[in-house]
C-alpha cells in the first residue's frame, strides 16, 4: 500500500523517518519488557552502545530499572527466558548486543519462571 | 435491534418547556438525568413541535432557539418551521 | 397576499445560499479546487448536498451572539463570586489542566482544518457548513482559554498550555491525531473529524467532561462546555450528512470511506483513553464510569447509527469489538501510567483511596479486582513504606497513536500487545492491530512521526536528563508535577478551607 497524496510520485523522496540509527550518536535504541509485570506500565526504552555485552545490559540496565518491584530481588537470571525480535533465544551473556541479534529498535522480552507479579499465575 | 433517536438538552429554565413538550409529545420517551443535562430517548423517532413549546411558554417561539439549549442528538435530522425531528426511519 | 407572505425556513435557506457555487471562468474549476480529487472520491452532483439545519448566516450570528452573552454572564459571575473556592475538591482542577493542554488546542486545529476544507470542497452546502464549523471551533478555543484563565490565577500547570501541547510527551497523542487529519485530503478530514470524531465519539468527550464539571461545582466550565456542545449538534449533522452524501454519490466511494471510518474510529478510540481516565480516576465526584458512557454513546448510539448506514453497505468500524472490550481496561491502564510518570506530567496524580477502589470494583466487576486492584494495593503498600513508585526509564511508544505501549493483547490483560512492521529497513512498533493497519496502509506518512522518546534520546529536547527535558517543557518541578499530596495546589486549597475546618471543630 502507499500513501494517498497530491504528489504521489515524489512523496517518498521528500520525506523520511526521524529515528534512524544514524541520529542516535552511535547508540541503538533497545526496548525491554519484563513479562507478567505490568507494575511497569509499558516496555522500557534505552539508547545503548551496540558493542555492550548482553550481560552488561542485564546487570547495568535491566536489573536496576526493574529493581523497585518486590519480585526483582528473587530473579534467577540464569533461569530467565528470553525473546529477541519475536524469537525465543538463549542469549550469550558475554557477546555484544549486536552479536545477540539486537539491532536498532529491537524488542527484548523476558520471563522469570516462578515470578508472576501481582496478577500472574 | 433497538434504534434510539435521541436528544440531549441543558437542564435549565430555557430548556424546561422544550423538555416538557418532548415528554408530552413522544409516548414511550426514556429519560436519563445527568448533572446539568437531560437525555431523552425514543425508539425510532423523536420530535420537538413548535406549537407544543409555545403552548407551554406562552409566547411565539422560533424553533431555531433550540440551538441555545441543545447539547447532543442522534438520528437523521429533519427540521422545518414547525418541527424538529430526529429519526432512524426512512 | 402571497407576495407579502413570509418565506419558510426551506425557502429562506435556498434564497440565502443560491448561486454561491458558480462556475469559475477566469480559471478552470479544477485549478481553483485542486485538492478534491486525489483521494479518489467521486462526486457527480454537488447540489444534491442538503444541510438539514438550514441555518442562514444571519441566524447563525444571532444565535451565536446570544450563546456568548449567556456564557460571559456566567463567567463574570463565577469570577466575582470566587467560584474556584466552591469546587468539590482541588483535585478537580487537574481535569481542567488535562482539558486545556490536551483538548483546547485541538479546537484550534479543528478551526484551521474546517477553514481549509470549506475552501477546498466545491459544493456550496458543504462550504457554508464548514465555514460555520470553522468559526465555531475558534469560538470554542477562545471561550475555553477565557474560562480556564480564571483558574490559572490560582492553580498550577495551566499557564504554559500551548507550549506544552507542542512538546510534552503524552500531548503528542492529541497533537498528532489532528496533524494526521489535517494533512489528509479534505474528504478524509471530513470523515475523520466531521463524522468519526464529531458524530461517533464527541459525546464521549464532552458530555462526561461537562456533566462532571456541573457535578463538581465548576459552573463556568459546564457553561462553556454546553455552549460549545450546542454547536456540536450542528457539527454532528454535518458529519452524518457528509457520509451519506459520499456514499450516495458513487459506489466506488464505499471502500474508501469504509477504510477512513475504520482508521478514524480507531484513532479516536485511542485518543479518548484520556477521557476514560479522567472520568474513572480524576473527578472527585463521579458522574458515571467510562464503561457506562461507552455503552450509552458507542454501543447504543453508535449501534443505531451503523444500523442506519448499513443500507449503503457501510459496516461497523473494524476495531469496534476490540474497543468495546478495552472499555473495561483503558482507564486503569492509563491512570497507572500517569501514576508512575507523575514526575513528567504537568498535572497532579493521586492514589485512589479505599472508597474509590470500591467504586471501581463495583463499576468494573469483570476486570478491576482481577487485574488492577492488586496493582494499586501494591503501590499503596510501597507508598506507606516510603517507597512511592516512580518509573525511572522512558517507555516504548506506538508509532501510530504515539501512546506508550501500555495496552494488552485482546483477551489477555496480563500481556502487552506487541505488533511490528518493517519498512525501508527499519522496525516500527505498534500497540494494536488497529494502529498497525493504519501504518501499513500509508507507511510513508507515519514513518515521519515526531516520537517524543526518540527525540529525547537524539538530544533534541533540551538535554539528556529528566530535569533538562522538563525544563524544555516549561514544567516547574515540584509545582506543576508530582502527587497532589504535598503540592502547592493542595496547600492553597487547605488555606481556603482552613476557616471552615476551624469553624467545624
Amino acid at each position: 500500500m502507499s500513501v494517498v497524496a497530491l504528489d504521489n510520485q515524489d512523496y517518498a523522496a521528500k520525506t523520511g523517518p526521524r529515528d534512524t540509527r544514524a541520529s542516535y550518536h552511535g547508540n541503538i535504541m533497545v526496548y525491554v519488557h519484563w513479562e507478567e509485570h505490568l507494575f511497569f506500565c509499558a516496555p522500557l526504552a534505552f539508547p545503548l552502545p551496540p558493542a555492550m555485552p548482553f550481560g552488561a545490559l542485564v546487570s547495568e540496565v535491566i536489573a536496576p530499572h526493574y529493581a523497585p518491584h518486590p519480585d526483582a530481588a528473587h530473579i534467577d537470571w540464569s533461569a530467565a527466558e528470553w525473546m529477541i525480535n519475536n524469537v525465543k533465544v538463549k542469549p550469550d551473556f558475554n557477546a555484544s548486543l549486536e552479536a545477540n541479534n539486537i539491532d536498532h529498535k529491537s524488542v527484548v522480552r523476558f520471563w522469570t519462571p516462578g515470578l508472576h507479579g501481582e496478577t500472574g499465575h | 435491534m433497538s434504534q434510539l433517536a435521541s436528544i440531549t438538552l441543558m437542564q435549565n429554565d430555557d430548556a424546561r418547556p422544550v423538555i416538557d413538550s418532548i415528554i408530552a409529545d413522544n409516548p414511550g420517551v426514556k429519560i436519563l438525568t445527568m448533572p446539568g443535562a437531560i437525555k431523552l430517548d425514543c425508539e425510532g423517532k423523536i420530535t420537538v413541535n413548535r406549537a407544543s413549546v409555545e403552548e407551554r411558554l406562552g409566547r411565539p417561539w422560533n424553533l431555531q432557539e433550540l440551538h441555545l439549549v441543545l447539547i447532543s442528538m442522534a438520528g437523521n435530522l429533519d427540521e422545518d418551521d414547525d418541527y424538529f425531528t430526529l429519526s432512524w426511519r426512512h | 397576499m402571497s407576495g407579502t407572505k413570509k418565506l419558510g425556513l426551506r425557502q429562506r435557506y435556498e434564497h440565502m445560499t443560491r448561486g454561491l457555487d458558480w462556475e469559475t471562468t477566469y480559471q478552470p474549476m479544477d485549478k481553483v479546487f485542486p485538492y478534491d480529487q486525489f483521494e479518489g472520491i467521486k462526486i457527480k452532483d454537488w447540489s444534491a448536498w442538503e444541510d438539514p439545519f438550514r441555518l442562514t448566516m444571519d441566524a447563525y450570528w444571532k444565535f451565536q451572539a446570544e450563546k456568548e452573552r449567556k456564557l460571559y454572564a456566567v463567567l463574570d459571575s463565577f469570577a466575582q463570586n470566587n467560584g474556584q473556592t466552591g469546587i468539590s475538591d482541588a483535585r478537580y482542577a487537574n481535569v481542567l489542566k488535562l482539558f486545556l493542554t490536551g483538548v483546547s488546542p485541538l479546537e484550534y486545529a479543528a478551526h484551521r482544518g474546517f477553514a481549509f476544507t470549506g475552501r477546498h470542497l466545491r459544493g456550496s452546502g458543504t462550504r457554508v457548513a464548514c465555514q460555520m464549523q470553522s468559526i465555531d471551533e475558534l469560538r470554542h478555543v477562545q471561550t475555553q482559554i477565557h474560562t480556564i484563565s480564571h483558574f490559572n490565577k490560582y492553580f498550577d500547570g495551566l499557564s504554559e498550555f500551548p507550549h506544552m501541547h507542542d512538546r510534552v510527551w503524552y500531548l503528542s497523542v492529541p497533537k498528532s491525531f489532528f496533524d494526521d487529519a489535517r494533512t489528509a485530503g479534505p474528504f478524509e478530514f471530513m470523515i475523520a473529524v466531521g463524522f468519526s470524531f464529531e458524530y461517533v465519539l464527541t459525546n464521549l468527550l464532552f458530555v462526561p467532561f461537562m456533566s462532571g464539571a456541573a457535578y463538581n461545582g465548576d459552573m463556568s466550565t459546564v457553561t462553556f462546555g454546553f455552549s460549545a456542545q450546542s454547536d456540536e449538534s450542528r457539527h454532528m449533522t454535518l458529519g452524518i450528512e457528509v457520509i451519506k452524501f459520499l456514499l450516495e454519490q458513487h459506489p466506488d466511494n464505499l471502500p474508501i470511506v469504509q477504510k477512513w471510518v475504520d482508521k478514524w474510529f480507531w484513532r479516536g478510540h485511542r485518543l479518548l483513553g484520556i477521557v476514560a481516565m479522567m472520568m474513572d480516576y480524576m473527578l472527585p465526584k463521579k458522574v458515571m464510569s467510562w464503561k457506562e458512557a461507552w455503552d450509552i454513546y458507542f454501543t447504543e448510539a453508535g449501534g443505531a447509527l451503523f444500523q442506519d448506514l448499513a443500507r449503503y453497505g457501510l459496516k461497523m468500524p473494524k476495531g469496534a469489538e476490540i474497543a468495546t472490550a478495552e472499555a473495561e481496561h483503558i482507564s486503569h491502564q492509563n491512570w497507572c501510567t500517569f501514576y508512575q510518570y507523575t514526575h513528567a506530567a504537568p498535572f497532579h496524580t493521586w492514589m485512589p483511596d479505599n472508597e474509590h477502589l470500591d467504586w471501581l470494583s463495583e463499576k468494573y466487576p469483570n476486570t478491576f479486582d482481577k487485574y488492577y486492584r492488586p496493582r494499586w494495593e501494591q503501590w499503596a503498600k510501597m507508598d506507606k513504606e516510603g517507597k512511592r513508585f516512580y518509573n525511572g526509564a522512558l517507555v516504548q511508544l506506538c508509532q501510530t497513536c504515539q501512546i506508550p505501549m501500555v495496552y494488552t493483547e485482546p483477551g489477555d490483560p496480563n500481556t502487552i500487545c506487541f505488533r511490528e512492521t518493517q519498512h525501508g529497513g527499519q522496525r516500527y512498533h505498534f500497540c494494536s492491530d488497529g494502529c498497525k493497519d493504519i501504518f501499513d496502509n500509508e507507511p510513508e506518512k507515519y514513518i515521519q512521526a515526531w516520537m517524543p522518546v526518540q527525540q529525547i534520546f537524539q538530544g533534541n529536547c533540551g538535554g539528556p536528563t529528566v530535569p533538562d527535558v522538563l525544563n524544555w517543557y516549561n514544567l516547574k518541578f515540584g509545582v506543576d508535577n508530582m502527587d497532589y499530596a504535598g503540592s502547592p495546589d493542595e496547600a492553597l486549597w487547605n488555606e481556603w478551607h482552613a476557616d471552615k475546618v476551624k469553624a467545624a471543630s
